[in-house]
């Protein structure tokens, strides 16, 4: 094992999650374990991150993110390797609102990747990290999860379900030296929400928000909104009473 | 849908953006039975990086380095990288892009597409000279490798191409070796376009980078005169950038008639006094507009044109002479006008901009017919002297100053990508 920081970031080819990759290879030169769905995606970030850091060690390793046991191996198999620093889980994917109302297939993937399998990676992860009493684990959750609305709410529930799970996380691990941090990005512009994305100061560019999560993880906040103005727009959002909310087209 | 504007903010039309992330994918998303076009940082002024009511392929996306080869300088990425993270990349390791144009947020896919410019034109041409290689997808699912010595007319064409013969997935572009990130920079005032011509060829043999800021309202050709070598001098450390973005759209443009004459006349008097020798950094230096995001907002609701034109040296002086004359007596046009000499050089590109003469690069404030028609006295005076109009800023130049402005049109047409159409093409090309 290399002295180098070692990184673990699962979801890797989600814009957020490689940004983040490239501020922390900026940063310094780390060990970086890059885990997604696509081989030959996974490498073409690796190949990337490489001509940035030419002296970061990157791995890469294609997983199934469904499958309890493949979860548990996978990441039994990282840790027995050395002790893990940082991990990021990042992975989710922009489900369409309408079509999960109208097949269950669609909700039940929605929810299965957004919501069960993010929570499995930190479960498995948490064990080992808690066991070594040393690390910081973050999970990327969203606004959407603060309150569920009509425009989103199978993603929201999802979301919700890691704000959740995070919560528990921090409370049986408040007396550890382990971190936990539930990053909850606003709208921001990557290619999962180009075709919903208008012009102007809404969507936050995807390199600000992976700055405030690399630097929310630095200092192990329990809750990173990036951009920092959804948390008060999400505190507004959430204590909004129901007959106001309900009648708000969001 | 999505409203999208370029630059110029001259409106927003729908879009259907589908967003390329990666590279082994784009062959299936461009096969679609609808018209496209590649769409990168939106930094074009017109309506070349545009097509309303169908798709864009947004190619910011496709952000990755591929490889870089620190001891030949050779980078290979994919079209969506930024030029502003390549210069980040190889400047600590003494290789920066030979040619950049004047803001450094545009996508190297975007920078071939337009071949673009810079104030080192008479030196490195234009950034297609230095373009080694392409990958060009095409709508019928075909891969077409180029570049100027492998199947050299795809490479030719799609250079300046304005993006109609397909998407540039990747390039692989050769650096340029730099002894520091500093340049040695003179600024001269002059006073009339005799003087500023003086310059300009003086210049030529000794520097690398020239450029000048012209007071485009006094009749005479006042202006301020830039130049500049690379040098091996850090005088400073790095500057660290401070962002400030213009936070709205003002109710009417900022730049008018009441501000744009003691705003150019306090600019001229200040940078005189300010005159001579110094050291600047290259981002200053190439991209003195980068730190103040959304910048085109200035120009209010209605949004601003460029107009950029090249004429031949011969007729340059009287043409460029006669087209401040007609600025000057509109009391349009604004702060930011640029005049330039190119070299005597031909650009790679069928459809390239650059050609040997004078350029003028002017905004405007969207007026509507009064500005239209200013810019018909100006296309006179183009049209007469044998010059072009810049595709990467036009919004509303006529068909036939672009058929006798771009000659190897017809040529051109060979390689165009049937599923590809932009508001440009239909405009100027007819479909």
């Amino acid at each position: 094992m290399s002295d180098k920081k070692r990184i673990v970031i699962v979801g890797a080819t989600s814009a957020i999650a490689e940004h983040c990759a490239r501020l922390w290879v900026k940063d310094a030169e780390v060990d970086l374990t890059l885990i997604g769905r696509d081989l030959g995606r996974i490498e073409r970030v690796a190949a990337d991150l490489h001509v940035r850091s030419p002296n970061s060690v990157i791995r890469v390793l294609e997983a199934n993110f469904i499958d309890p046991l493949a979860i548990h191996q996978l990441v039994d198999g990282i840790v027995a390797e050395g002790a893990v620093n940082t991990v990021l889980i990042a992975h989710g994917s922009l489900p369409d609102q309408a079509l999960c109302q109208q097949d269950l297939t669609a909700a039940h993937e929605a929810l299965t990747v957004n919501g069960i399998s993010p929570v499995l990676f930190a479960e498995s992860f948490a064990g080992h990290m808690q066991k070594a009493n040393y690390g910081t684990l973050a999970i990327i959750g969203s606004v959407a999860g603060d309150r569920g609305r009509k425009s989103n709410y199978v993603y929201g529930a999802a979301k919700g379900l890691v704000t959740r799970y995070t919560q528990g996380l921090q409370h049986r691990l408040a007396n550890t030296l382990v971190k936990i941090v539930l990053v909850k990005p606003g709208p921001t512009d990557t290619p999962m929400t180009a075709h919903i994305k208008e012009e102007g100061g809404r969507f936050a560019k995807v390199e600000d928000v992976a700055e405030q999560i690399v630097k929310g993880i630095s200092q192990g906040k329990t809750v990173v909104y990036a951009p920092g103005k959804w948390a008060l727009i999400m505190m507004i959002i959430r204590h909004l009473p129901t007959f106001i909310f309900n009648k708000m087209d969001i | 849908m999505v409203a999208i504007s370029s630059w110029g903010r001259l409106g927003h039309w729908e879009h259907d953006v589908l967003a390329l992330s990666d590279r082994h994918q784009v062959t299936q998303q461009l096969r679609n039975n609808r018209l496209g076009i590649a769409h990168g940082m939106g930094r074009s002024y017109g309506d070349v990086c545009l097509n309303p009511d169908g798709i864009l392929w947004s190619t910011t996306g496709l952000d990755r380095f591929i490889s870089f080869d620190e001891n030949t300088g050779r980078l290979v990425c994919e079209a969506g990288v930024l030029l502003r993270d390549i210069q980040r990349l190889t400047t600590p390791h003494g290789w920066i892009l030979p040619v950049t144009p004047g803001t450094q947020l545009v996508t190297v896919g975007g920078a071939i597409a337009n071949d673009v410019h810079g104030k080192n034109h008479h030196v490195f041409g234009s950034f297609g000279d230095h373009v080694q290689q392409i990958k060009l997808m095409r709508t019928d699912g075909t891969t077409i490798e180029c570049g100027p010595n492998l199947q050299q007319n795809w490479f030719f064409a799609t250079v300046g191409g304005i993006g109609l013969t397909g998407v540039i997935t990747e390039a692989d572009i050769q650096l340029r070796k730099i002894a520091g990130p500093w340049l040695d920079t003179e600024t001269i005032p002059y006073y009339d376009l005799d003087k500023f011509f003086d310059l300009a060829d003086s210049s030529e043999a000794d520097w690398e980078h020239t450029v000048s800021w012209i007071d485009c309202i006094s009749s005479s050709g006042r202006g301020l005169f830039m130049r500049a070598n690379p040098t091996n001098i850090s005088p400073l450390p790095d500057p660290k950038c401070k962002k400030i973005t213009m936070p709205f759209v003002p109710p009417i443009s900022l730049v008018n008639k009441l501000s744009l004459r003691p705003f150019n006349t306090a600019y001229f008097n200040l940078k005189k006094w300010q005159a001579g020798r110094s050291f600047t950094h290259y981002e200053p230096f190439f991209y003195p507009l980068d730190n103040l995001s959304e910048w085109n907002r200035i120009y209010g609701p209605k949004g601003f044109f460029q107009y950029q034109s090249v004429v031949p040296r011969e007729a340059g002086a009287s043409a460029v002479q006669a087209m401040l004359k007609e600025i000057t007596s509109s009391g349009d046009g604004s702060f930011l006008a640029v005049l330039k000499t190119f070299g005597n050089r031909q650009a790679v590109g069928m459809m390239s901009f650059p050609q040997p003469g004078v350029t003028l690069a002017l905004d405007f404030p969207n007026k509507g017919e009064l500005t239209l028609k200013l810019f018909q006295k100006l296309d006179a005076i183009v049209r007469e002297a044998g010059g072009r109009i810049y595709l990467a800023k036009d919004a509303r130049m006529p068909r036939d100053l672009f058929e006798t402005g771009y000659p190897r049109l017809s040529e051109f047409l060979q390689y165009r990508d049937p599923g590809i159409s932009s508001a440009m093409s239909r405009r100027l090309i007819g479909d």
